[in-house]
């Protein structure tokens, strides 16, 4: 398998670009591997990569039911950040920050990481000074984090209506200059070819209907295209862990919601940077193409239905007329859902199972791009040697048991607070 | 509560923007008026002294999530604040009202 490199394209160019290789083989599964991870996003992808890369595994399979980041990784408004509070988050997000940082190098894949900035504005004292206080936890673990007042804030985001005379004025903002966006499809795409490099087989078209196991764990999995047996079984299926966890009779403390996101149509370049609204709930970026690409909150009830419903989407939109008047008058384009597992605690779940051999990645909430290098990372760690890695030992699916929850916003047991 | 006179199904079809909910107080109501109160099967233990962890950690934490037909409460707080219990297909949106006693 040849590298990209500006070589590469120059002499592909003399020829017409007629005879590029396919960046990934279309193998028909074999009987048998020594693991197998089902869900071919951003999650599942990484995660082969790092078994075979970090680890040396190279009889594994990807089973996919549909196409390469058709489900939420190639949904998704991209926002990569590692703003959190928590240590058992923010450590483990930092790490997949760092990732990012190298990726495209690493990969041979341009990943198009564009570190634009992440502010969150805040909208009263009170709400900035609980933002200081997550700044202040992300600099304690040696994550960046700037506290910006109005003026700053103004400063940054040219164009942002900071007036005095508004429902919810801006008061200031915290900012991370190292988070940003990456493009989605590229990150499955590179992961994909760089797995196939080193000897993954990535199966598409592949939905797995069922596990099977004896007393001493699993053994394989049904499929649309036959049996395939697995010595180790990883799942990184995003909205469907339930439904997947219940096939190895394991129960989880998941609820799978819907979450929207539109684009508008393009415009030359406005936004520069990440901005979300601190008092109702909006983020919104400009994608290289010039669309507008924003989201909110989740539609709040239960649903598989990848379609949602305008009342959020209402809502977000009105946060963005009121910070950017100037934006009214600007059409959406398309509008999608993504069917999310929504967690009880709002943080995600990486690790082992009551099932051996079983292995769980999942309870990504909206905030799994972004950790799509990390959960990778530590996925592979974990499959690869039977324990958790110490960045995801918290991630633990035990925590519901222990009592040792992740709860970022203090929300409770209530996944669509999340 | 007033019994359900047979099931009144809701419905996203048409021009409809979002769900609409039967109440059986007030009739079919936008979406915006209710406050979503989850799955309409979890129970608490019948004798909390009683209850063991896993007893806890399955009312607290642990849900069927269905992919199909889901049983939940939702609170119509804008209107007569009364808990109706809704049975909605989670792939489709399709409501039916059912006996909310
Ligand atoms: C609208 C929206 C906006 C978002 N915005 C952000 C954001 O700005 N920043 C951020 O960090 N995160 C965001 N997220 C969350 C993020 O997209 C996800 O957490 C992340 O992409 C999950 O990756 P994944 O690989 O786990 O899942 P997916 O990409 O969904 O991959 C799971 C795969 O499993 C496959 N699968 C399912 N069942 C089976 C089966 N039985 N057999 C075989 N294959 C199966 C699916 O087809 C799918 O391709 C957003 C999500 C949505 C929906
Ligand atoms: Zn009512």
């Amino acid at each position: 398998m040849s590298r990209y490199s500006l070589a590469s394209l120059v002499r592909h160019g003399l020829t017409g670009h007629r005879d590029w290789q396919p960046a990934w083989r279309d193998p028909e599964p074999k009987a048998s591997y020594d693991a197998v991870i089902v869900g071919g996003g951003g999650h599942g992808l990484a995660s082969a990569y790092y078994l075979a890369k970090n680890h040396g595994l190279n009889n594994i399979a990807v089973l996919e039911k549909g196409w390469l980041g058709g489900g939420n990784t190639g949904r998704n408004t991209t926002i990569v950040r590692s703003n959190y509070m928590l240590d058992g988050n923010a450590k483990f997000y930092e790490h997949g920050m760092k990732l990012w940082e190298g990726l495209s190098r690493d990969l041979n894949f341009n990943v198009m990481f564009s570190q634009r900035g992440v502010l969150n504005l805040a909208h009263s004292k009170g709400q900035l000074e609980t933002f200081r206080r997550r700044g202040n936890a992300m600099r304690l673990n040696g994550i960046d984090a700037e506290l910006l007042n109005r003026d700053q804030a103004a400063a940054f985001v040219p164009g942002m209506d900071v007036s005095r005379n508004v429902r919810f004025p801006v008061e200031g903002g915290l900012l991370q200059r190292r988070g940003g966006t990456a493009r989605h499809d590229a990150v499955a795409w590179g992961y994909a070819r760089g797995a196939d490099q080193r000897g993954v087989d990535i199966i598409q078209n592949c939905e797995v209907t069922g596990i099977r196991r004896d007393q001493h764990g699993v053994t394989g999995l049904e499929t649309n295209r036959g049996f395939i047996g697995a010595k180790k079984i990883g799942l990184a299926v995003a909205g469907h862990s339930t439904q997947l966890a219940a096939m190895a009779g394991v129960r989880l403390p998941i609820e799978s919601h819907v979450l929207q996101a539109v684009v508008s149509e393009p415009v030359k370049p406005v936004l520069d940077t990440v901005v979300t609204f601190g008092a109702a709930h909006l983020y919104v970026s400009q994608s290289d193409k010039g669309e507008l690409v924003m989201g909110g909150d989740i539609d709040g009830y239960n649903s598989f239905a990848q379609r949602g419903n305008l009342p959020v989407i209402e809502h977000f939109a009105a946060c963005l007329v009121a910070l950017f008047p100037q934006y009214s008058r600007l059409r959406i384009l398309r509008n999608w859902g993504g069917i999310m597992d929504m967690t009880m605690d709002g943080s995600p779940i990486i690790g082992t199972t009551p099932v051996p051999g079983l292995f769980l990645n999942g309870g990504w909430c909206y905030g799994g791009f972004k950790a799509t290098p990390a959960s990778g990372w530590v996925f592979a760690h974990t499959i690869a040697t039977g324990q958790p890695h110490a960045l995801n030992a918290e991630l633990s699916l035990d925590r519901f048991h222990t009592g040792r929850v992740l709860d970022e916003k203090g929300a409770g047991p209530y996944p669509w607070q999340h | 509560m007033k019994k359900v006179p047979g099931p009144i199904h809701g419905s996203t079809e048409g021009n409809n923007v979002m769900l609409l909910i039967p109440c059986p107080h007030c009739g079919l109501r936008d979406q915006t008026e209710f406050s979503y109160c989850g799955d309409a099967t979890v129970t608490r233990p019948a004798t909390p002294e009683d209850a063991d962890d896993a007893a806890w950690i399955e009312y607290l934490y642990m849900r069927d999530n269905p992919k199909g037909p889901h049983d939940e409460l939702w609170q119509h707080v804008h209107g007569c604040r009364q808990l109706l219990r809704v049975g909605r297909d989670v792939t489709n949106h399709e409501i039916k009202a059912e006996d909310p006693s």
